[in-house]
């Protein structure tokens, strides 16, 4: 009974809230099933699937409060849970910036629930690692990859009277095709919610053509570039810029959104013009829990329209501390793109690099969003609009921030990593230095 | 994989959390004493759904006093592995491994006044490893009975059978003699669970209220304790329990100028150590001074997170007026904790068997160090100097223990001798690739229902056999950059090419520190960077590194794992300027 329906869910929230003598009490259910399939060297290494369900209890007397989880819910056990979170609760330090529990929300209906991943098995993993496989055995390739799945729910209620229920699928995909001599090498990454739409023998076919093409790169000076990212490599960079919008850092003069003197540089035009980034959780492709941690709906929210900065994240207490009203942080990020497929970007560049994606991004320095990082994969040169050969992968220091300064054309988008995101022809994009790496 | 800290140790807690949600229905809830006020202090700072996860992601929420429960008498828990090693050899499998394991977690977070979070975790299992048909199989379960093991071990069988189909060519172990009832503890003098809560926080909130005092403007500071209880019985006649604690004091410091619009933060110098909560004591017999100019004091086996707090938000607040650096070569003189995440990243990673295998491939990546390099016995690694050495013995580690997840015997072994490739690290089914007659001992699951496989040892930099402090070797530096801390760092998949910050820069003139740097970063080449090292300070220099979260595999296991080094000097490295107007 690792998912319980929404009635199911209700009842028992309603019973714990009903045993719940404290000033608050909120209830969160969830469970699901878990698996994956492992493969190198074109073998199966390891597989396996599980399911878990958990309940989290937390009691609040003003504002200290208390926690506790269980995995059995018969009456007695529900009983002695609520009892010790509202132990712990009493001996717990005040929290000063304790938020009381909201009220009943509105949250939006959001299409996360697919039958067809709900129901995929082992055999379903053992066909989408064979079907990966079989293009790589002819050709002196090997592939490595990795499916990972989950079906799950979750829900939560609490004293007073907020309630939410979210069915929930998704499938991650990825592959790595080398060539046998160990001097190509291709990836392709996928994820979705139905499965249905994941084909892993297609993608495979991409990290294969990527394998193929990038055999014996040839060496290019570093230095400023135009560049093509594909959507996963320009995913790689950008959503680093979502996580970093939160209010209360900026409002402390620690992020890239502190305004010099004090204050923050929201309303502020930092990008391009056609930089516009929302977030959506009814987003038909990328669907997502229409609730934050905190409870809080998710909506769509515009975070930069036409290039200027209109929203930053506030949870609920710095939201009140600020006399503004909160704005949930996002789930995945929607960046506007365009019409142009890669093959039209390629064919409007007279010189540039084409990459794949990025690999080992650390920050560098949080002032200005610097990171470093490499490509990985699949690089290659362009020239007078063809793809003349492959290169060898560079180091890159660059700020999101200013490549979307920099920006050339905006491609169609891609779902990656649960955000959509379009393909980007940004100019001088900084190399650093070459690696070796294949 | 990368070490994790930071913006990055967040994303692990978050894939860890993923994971962690497929083990905790097994947990039954504790049913343990009451609790009492001056040992529970709960959360603040965080939203509900904030304050749950931390907990959740490494087990079941227990009380503090739950992790001073001894768990299952060792008698108990052979009783129980023979049930398995039984009911495997009676599907047909032709060696199992059994690994009880009770997993003990405490992490504290606290930020400026307030305690942010703790959390208290538990997660007991049985993990269950066979060979049938010449293939691996492996099952797990929390059903820490009679029945329930032996039908994990019977799906552990049936699972191997099924994969035969598939496997290539037969799993090969290396031979490891049985050592019967052993057991082995960590040596701690004070176990750091039974420290109340309460002084371990004041004890944070203390450090924090040193930094805002010495002009911090923000502080976090954290304190995370592990206890591994792991019982290890094998068909090869070992009944193995073992009881093993780790320990890390870190924090973040942040300098703010709002006229300027700039912050600098600067991270704790401590080293997550295999120690108990004595490693808190702040020796003054542990700490060495820095070289004349820096003002830094370093920890050897005892911390002052107080004092080192204190110097943080100095050091932070002098960060924010000091001079960018200008690009070029310089000499570089290396602090062993700055050093020790570039042996990690440069030494210890290529030199994973299973890397340069290829079984990482699509995650982590390959290795640069592959084994026709190895093969030509004169693949020199790095300059005549440099002697890498891995173990699991060195006192104090985090890799320290007696036996491996697979019984064998800890040990040490050379990496690299005198500058030349000569070893890697590999466990049982991969010492015969590399013509060893046995597993080097460094075999590891990060818990009982995840499979063990091979992690990093301990991989250490020989100091130097002549006598020279920093001070000696800064005095001969002409142009250089000392490197103290463990900042950004990055590698290819391959471990060619790096690019490693630091925590804090110092301007070496004529044999003279001359003030501090920003926006420093040096790039190489692993094999032309180890190949500039000229010269290494003696052992009374040497001192621990190490990292808590090293991530490998998929689905990813973390690993915790020290690295030893004395302070090197590495002449004519590549410095970037990373300092960046937006």
């Amino acid at each position: 009974m690792a998912v319980l329906t929404r009635e199911e869910a209700k009842q028992i929230i309603d019973k714990v809230l009903s045993f719940a003598t404290a000033d608050e009490t909120d209830v969160r259910i969830s469970g699901g099933k878990t698996g994956n399939i492992r493969y190198a060297r074109s073998t199966v290494n390891t597989s396996g699937e599980s399911n878990e369900l958990n309940l989290a209890i937390t009691s609040v007397y003003g504002k200290r409060s208390g926690s506790t989880t269980i995995n059995e819910l018969d009456d007695e056990s529900l009983k002695k849970a609520v009892e010790r979170a509202e132990e712990i609760a009493k001996l717990a330090p005040e929290n000063p910036e304790y938020m009381p529990m909201l009220g009943p929300q509105e949250y939006a209906d959001s299409r996360t629930f697919s039958e067809s991943t709900d129901k995929i098995d082992p055999e379903f993993r053992a066909k989408a690692a064979a079907d990966s496989i079989e293009p790589t055995s002819a050709n002196q390739l090997t592939a490595a990859g990795y499916l990972e799945d989950y079906s799950g729910f979750s829900a939560f209620g609490n004293s007073k009277g907020n309630f939410g229920y979210n069915q929930s699928t998704s499938v991650d995909f990825s592959v790595t095709v080398r060539t046998e001599d160990g001097t190509g090498s291709g990836y392709a990454i996928r994820d979705f919610n139905d499965v249905s739409l994941l084909d892993s023998g297609s993608v495979t076919n991409i990290a294969v053509q990527k394998a193929q093409a990038s055999r014996n790169a040839q060496a290019i000076e570093p230095g400023k570039y135009t560049v093509i990212l594909e959507p996963t490599a320009a995913s790689d960079l950008l959503r680093l810029i979502s996580r970093s919008m939160d209010a209360r850092s900026a409002d402390e003069g620690r992020s890239f959104l502190s305004k010099k003197g004090g204050g923050t540089r929201l309303g502020e035009k930092l990008f391009d013009e056609r930089v516009n980034i929302y977030s959506d959780p009814t987003h038909p492709d990328i669907p997502s829990t229409p609730w934050t941690g905190e409870g809080m709906p998710r909506e769509r929210t515009q975070w930069v329209e036409n290039g200027v900065v209109k929203n930053m994240y506030y949870s609920r207490y710095w939201a009140e501390k600020q006399g503004v009203e909160p704005v949930a942080p996002p789930s995945g990020i929607i960046i506007e793109g365009g019409d142009k497929s890669l093959e039209d970007m390629i064919r409007s560049t007279d010189r540039g690099i084409l990459v794949t994606r990025f690999w080992y991004i650390r920050a560098v320095d949080p002032q200005t969003l610097l990171y470093t990082g490499l490509t990985r994969d699949g690089t290659f040169y362009i020239e007078n609009g063809e793809i003349k050969f492959p290169v060898k992968n560079f180091r890159f220091n660059e700020s999101p921030i200013i490549m979307l300064n920099n920006i050339e054309e905006l491609g169609q988008q891609q779902r990656v990593s649960g955000s959509m995101i379009p393909a980007m022809k940004i100019r001088d994009f900084t190399f650093t230095s070459l690696s070796d790496a294949v | 994989m990368p070490v994790c800290y930071n913006q990055t140790f967040r994303l692990n807690l978050e894939s860890s959390f993923k994971k962690a949600l497929t083990f905790i229905f097994y947990f039954n809830q504790n049913k343990g004493g009451k609790l009492k006020r001056r040992d529970f202090i709960h959360l603040s700072g965080l939203g509900l759904g904030a304050m749950m996860l931390p907990g959740l992601a490494f087990g079941k929420e227990v009380s503090p006093e739950e992790l001073m429960n001894p768990g299952l008498h060792a008698a108990a828990k052979k009783e129980l592995a023979d049930v398995a090693l039984q009911a495997a050899r009676a599907k047909g499998a032709t060696y199992t491994d059994v690994r009880i394991g009770r997993y003990l977690r405490q992490f504290l977070f606290t930020r400026e006044k307030n305690v942010q979070n703790i959390t208290n975790a538990e997660s007991f299992g049985v993990g269950i490893r066979v060979i049938a048909d010449g293939t691996w199989g492996f099952a797990a379960t929390d059903d820490v009975t009679k029945e329930g093991i032996a039908k994990a071990a019977e799906t552990a069988v049936a699972i191997a059978k099924a994969n035969a189909r598939l496997q290539k060519e037969p799993v090969e172990l290396a031979p490891v003699q049985g050592v019967g009832e052993v057991n082995w503890k960590t040596e701690i003098e004070k176990n750091a669970f039974e420290i109340p809560v309460k002084d371990k926080i004041d004890l944070l909130l203390k450090a924090n209220n040193a930094a805002m005092d010495n002009g911090a403007a923000f502080v976090t500071s954290n304190l995370f304790m592990v206890n591994e209880q792991k019982y290890f019985a094998s068909t090869d006649g070992s009944y193995i329990d073992q009881d093993i604690h780790r320990i890390w004091p870190t924090f973040s410091v942040t300098a703010v100028d709002r006229e300027a619009g700039v912050f600098k933060t600067r991270d704790s110098l401590s080293a997550p150590m295999g120690m108990g909560y004595e490693y808190l004591d702040g020796l003054a017999s542990e700490k060495t001074e820095g070289p004349a100019g820096s003002n830094l004091v370093s920890y050897r086996n005892s911390y002052d997170i107080v004092e080192d707090a204190t110097a943080a938000a100095k050091h932070a607040t002098e960060k924010l007026k000091a001079k960018s650096v200008n690009p070029g070569k310089y000499d570089l003189v290396l602090d062993p904790d700055h050093l020790g995440l570039t042996i990690h990243e440069s030494v210890g990673h290529p030199l994973e068997l299973d890397r340069v295998l290829g079984y990482e491939a699509n995650y982590a990546g390959t290795s640069f160090a592959t084994l026709d390099k190895w093969k030509s016995g004169d693949f020199k690694y790095g300059s005549d100097i440099v002697n890498i050495v891995a173990d699991r013995t060195q006192d104090h580690s985090l890799g320290k223990v007696a036996f491996d997840d697979e019984g064998v015997e800890a040990k040490e072994w050379d990496l690299i001798k005198d500058g030349v490739l000569v070893n890697y690290q590999a466990i049982r089914d991969q010492a015969h690739i590399i013509d060893e007659p046995e597993s080097h001992g460094c075999c590891y699951a990060d818990n009982w229902n995840s499979v063990q496989f091979q992690r990093m040892p301990n991989v250490s930099l020989r100091p130097g056999e002549d006598k020279l402090s920093s001070n000696d070797m800064i005095k001969d530096v002409e142009n250089g950059i000392y490197i103290v801390g463990r900042g950004s760092y990055s590698i290819d998949q391959q471990r060619y090419n790096f690019q490693f910050g630091g925590q804090l820069f110092y301007e070496i003139k004529n044999g003279e520190i001359t003030g501090m740097l920003n926006d420093v970063a040096y790039q190489s080449n692993t094999q032309e960077f180890w190949n500039s090292c000229v010269q290494i300070c003696d052992k009374d220099d040497y001192r621990l590194f190490g990292t808590f979260f090293d991530g490998k595999g998929q689905p990813s296991q973390v690993s915790a794992v020290s690295h030893g080094s004395s302070t090197t000097r590495f002449n004519g490295v590549n410095v970037i300027n990373t300092g960046r107007n937006i």
